[in-house]
């Protein structure tokens, strides 16, 4: 039976790690505006909640504590250094409105940033605020769609997505209130040029694209497939998901891109948190520039300072409370100074070997890749079909065995079209022995599967809870513990 | 090769496996067009010692001065063990819990964190987070719209006394989706409840305590919304909540959606991000509430455990027909907020709230001893309040700034006459030599 912090609350107990004078006068609000009963928060020792909380973090996998080759999010080590940079008191205690003549420090930093992913991806502008990825594909699809309402090109409805593409895609698309339409994938894992030439036309306002796609391989025919869509009057998406791959090697702007995001919680190293957060700052060329949102940062003989509306009329505008994750943006910051322009081409060069020997290594013990013809990129997918269908033993009972042997899992059933898929991505961050002792678990379990399937499709074992049941999740919905 | 662990034996034999001379060769399938073989405009990387150097210098730079300053962002006191523990590893490190079994802590902590949200709104559910306040606001409206299909219309009231961002923010984001805003006015800072026309409205925004720090009239508001059938959305500062009538009582049936920015609930201001938004609703619309929710369930031995439950509102399964795009959310702030939230309890939550309060009216009451300044509006409010100073506040910003203090927020723009007025704030931490101190730089000037 699991505590919840509400079993261990007692009326009156009280932590003291914040309390101020007590005994106010009356309070100046009208009685018709007040609570009349307290909210139910726990009531409990600051033993009690340091404990609790330090038990709970104990229950989670991370990368602090296991190796965590999860497919597209890029799980790579998150220095401290950069952490505690992030972390000194004049930026944390920096209010969002302080006017830019005391904010010239962290103006410096963010403005540095823009200037350097600008140089990353090569793009003629960068805006920092979108506060994760699909929040920068959200504005990318504004970005376009205010494009072509400036040419009066209002036929524009359309935005093309592959079938592999990460969900956020064509959820981005609705959004922004356009259509998803989607382009076939070939057998190699590229964008099949024929379904593409089908679903380009007039109405289209653009293509979501990740290269190194979702299958984990390098999209090849980019230059096609952007002669294409740009001959159509239509624009191209970079989602910058995979960025790791290419790091300082190729640019998404050099393949014509138009418009793209990173995902500073992947490519730059700053941590996940347990779900978020991050920052997908967008950058854009000369076409696209102006309709960036606000506000940015720009560098004038008088110093630091942002750029509204009042001299970006053009802009989508603002999307978030003040100025997006700062926090975040502070950390890639510090971590790309950390790497360098060498450090950055480390980067992706590591990520790809690790991927190949990781592929290499499982291949060779018989596993298949579901491209065994291409290289890997920073990751690679494997299909357990012909596993499943020999031992009943699904990606997902694999997924919940490799827990027992200490390793998160990959990614499973990403993407849809490759059955029984796992997602690897290894990271430039982890040794040669880690990536061993991953693929000796995976050769482990295979043969598990094929000499005992029950223990597999049973686990996992060793966790503090069995497989959990989803489906009554949804059934008896149990959302707050009151 | 910072963070990178391969020895040059390491590479050589990888190497060797994939029979491949060189790690260049991996990226052979690149047309070399498109290749690039430096980063010439970037510089060469530096040790951790002199990133810190280089970062403390900058954050030095940015001394801030004693914060007067509220409207959205608040300097709260944090206690020491919400850092603490939410920096540890496996908090920090993690990603969003999809393998619930290894995920235990962020589901269990995210359960709780929704039920503290309930309560605190008296609302049914919680989501685990959207970005801030603002971007949760447009999720809201979207929402309100899908929830209340009866009504064929896409109008959807805002209040001139929302805050100026999220306003900004709902507009770039929810206009894609055919909604028409639309302006309620206000009188004497708050929203003119009479002069509204409520026909063949979807939804009606309510914020509260509202920009200007004023306590609207939720509960006429929310009845008269209900009356012609549109949904009531209501955005407020969690940390209101420990004195305020909870959303979920406003009026004879309560807010249906509410939202805010998490800020307050033990998070640095930090420039204002990373912060987070949060999403509460009543059971009954919990199919279109969007982000992540977490879900109490059972092992096949019968031991609870926690989930993501409901994920066929989201992208990564219900893709162009998800609720949202949003799949990385703002978890790590939740995580902070949910151990300030412990560590306060209710008890703690009322006196801080009080104690915000009780310093700003000190402070305005202080203030306007001066024959100049005096209140903009003659109606209640919580911990922030509009001062008219009788002159242009900008050479006063300024004065003050140079002698670290920030203020308040200048409302040129933003109300009448607002060049000469600003929003001030004083929380918790502001003492009484702090109010002092900024009566004192105001009679010097
Ligand atoms: C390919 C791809 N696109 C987009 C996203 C969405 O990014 P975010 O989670 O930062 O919103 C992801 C993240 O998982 C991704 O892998």
């Amino acid at each position: 039976m699991v505590e919840t912090i509400f079993d261990k609350s007692r009326p009156t107990r009280r932590a003291v790690a914040q309390r101020v004078k007590e005994g106010f006068a009356q309070q100046p609000l009208p009685e018709h505006q007040l609570r009349s009963a307290p909210p139910m928060l726990p009531e409990v020792s600051e033993l009690q909640a340091v404990r609790h909380f330090t038990n709970l973090a104990r229950k989670n996998f991370s990368i602090d504590t296991h190796f965590y080759p999860l497919g597209s999010c890029t799980m790579k080590y998150n220095p401290r250094g950069v952490h505690r940079a992030a972390m000194q008191e004049g930026f944390l205690n920096r209010h969002p409105l302080t006017p830019t003549s005391h904010s010239q420090g962290v103006l410096a930093c963010l403005f540095e940033l823009q200037e350097l992913l600008q140089n990353v991806t090569g793009t003629a502008q960068v805006c920092l605020t979108p506060m994760a990825g699909a929040q920068g594909e959200l504005t990318g699809a504004l970005m376009i769609k205010a494009y072509h309402t400036d040419n009066n090109d209002h036929e524009r409805t359309e935005i093309i997505v592959p079938t592999a593409a990460h969900g956020t895609n064509p959820a981005t698309a609705s959004m922004a209130g356009l259509i998803a339409k989607e382009v076939e994938v070939d057998a190699d894992g590229d964008v099949d040029l024929e379904s593409l030439k089908r679903v380009v036309g007039p109405k289209t306002a653009g293509i979501m694209l990740t290269n190194p796609s979702t299958c984990a391989v390098f999209e090849r025919r980019i230059q096609a497939i952007s002669d294409i869509v740009h001959d159509a009057g239509g624009l191209l998406y970079y989602d910058g998901a995979n960025l790791n791959a290419i790091l300082g090697r190729a640019r998404p702007g050099d393949m014509q891109f138009d418009v793209l995001h990173l995902n500073l919680h992947k490519t730059f190293a700053t941590p996940h948190g347990g779900g978020g957060p991050g920052a997908g700052p967008v950058g854009a060329n000369e076409l696209l520039a102006p309709y960036l949102p606000t506000p940015m940062v720009t560098k004038t003989e008088n110093g630091y300072g942002w750029l509204d509306r009042s001299v970006r009329p053009k802009s989508i505008g603002r999307l978030s409370s003040f100025m997006g994750n700062v926090g975040i943006l502070l950390r890639a910051y510090a971590y790309s100074m950390m790497l360098g322009a060498n450090g950055m081409r480390n980067v992706s060069a590591y990520a790809t070997l690790n991927a190949n020997y990781l592929m290499k290594r499982l291949s060779n013990a018989g596993f298949h890749p579901a491209y065994p013809d291409r290289r890997a990129t920073h990751e690679f997918a494997i299909s357990l079909r012909q596993e499943a269908k020999a031992t009943g033993v699904t990606a997902m009972d694999f997924a919940k065995r490799l827990l027992d042997y200490g390793f998160h899992a990959p990614t499973t059933y990403f993407p849809l079209l490759i059955p029984e898929c796992f997602l690897i991505e290894p990271t430039e961050t982890e040794t040669k022995e880690e990536l061993d002792a991953f693929a000796d678990a995976m050769i482990a379990i295979l043969k598990e599967a094929q000499t005992d399937p029950d223990l597999v499709k049973q686990a996992p074992h060793q966790q503090p809870v069995g497989r959990l049941d989803e489906v009554q999740a949804v059934r008896q919905l149990d959302v707050t513990a009151h | 090769m910072p963070f990178i662990p391969h020895t040059h034996a390491d590479k050589e034999s990888m190497l060797e496996t994939l029979g491949i001379a060189s790690i260049a060769d991996l990226f052979d399938e690149i047309p070399d067009r498109i290749k690039c073989d430096s980063l010439p405009d970037i510089p060469d990387g530096i040790s951790e010692m002199a990133m810190l150097h280089h970062m403390a210098h900058r954050a030095q730079e940015d001394a801030s001065g004693v914060c007067f300053l509220g409207a959205g962002c608040y300097d709260h006191y944090i206690p020491a063990a919400v850092w603490d523990i939410a920096s540890r590893g496996e908090f920090l490190t993690a990603y969003t819990p999809y393998q619930a079994e290894a995920s235990q802590g962020t589901l269990q902590l995210v359960y709780e964190f929704q039920t503290m949200l309930a309560s605190l709104t008296a609302m049914d559910v919680a989501n685990a987070s959207v970005y801030d306040g603002a971007s949760a606001l447009a999720e809201a409206i979207l929402m309100a719209v899908r929830v209340n299909r009866k009504s064929k219309s896409r109008r959807v009231l805002v209040p001139a006394s929302l805050h100026p961002s999220y306003l900004a923010t709902v507009r770039s984001i929810v206009t894609h989706q055919g909604i028409e805003l639309e302006l309620m006015t206000s009188h004497e800072g708050l929203t003119a409840v009479s002069d509204v026309d409520l026909e063949n409205a979807v939804a009606v925004v309510v914020q509260h305590p509202n920009f200007l720090g004023l306590l609207e009239d939720v509960d006429v508001l929310t009845n008269r919304a209900h009356d012609v059938d549109a949904l009531v959305i209501g955005v407020v500062n969690p940390m209101s909540l420990a004195l305020l009538k909870p959303p979920g009582d406003w009026g004879d049936t309560g807010a249906d959606i509410v939202c805010g920015d998490g800020q307050p609930l033990g998070i640095p201001m930090a420039s204002g991000g990373p912060s987070f938004g949060f999403l509460c609703t009543r059971m009954i619309h919990v199919r279109q509430l969007p982000g992540r929710i977490a879900g109490r369930t059972q092992d096949k031995d019968g031991n609870h455990g926690f989930v993501l439950t409901l994920q066929a509102r989201e992208q990564h399964i219900r893709r162009a027909k998800a609720t949202s795009n949003i799949c990385t959310n703002q978890g790590l702030l939740v995580t902070a907020a949910t151990i300030y939230m412990t560590l306060l309890g209710p008890q703690g939550l009322h006196e801080i709230a009080s104690s915000c309060v009780h310093n700003t009216h000190r402070l305005v009451d202080r203030l306007t001893e001066l024959p100049n300044v005096s209140m903009r509006f003659a109606t209640p409010y919580f911990h922030e309040c509009v001062l008219d100073f009788g002159e242009s506040t900008e050479a006063l910003q300024q004065r003050m700034l140079d002698n670290g203090i920030l203020p308040g927020y200048p409302l040129t723009g933003l109300i009448d006459k607002g060049d000469q007025a600003m929003l001030v704030c004083a929380t918790e931490v502001r003492t009484e030599q702090d109010i002092d101190r900024y009566y004192q730089e105001l009679t010097n000037g």
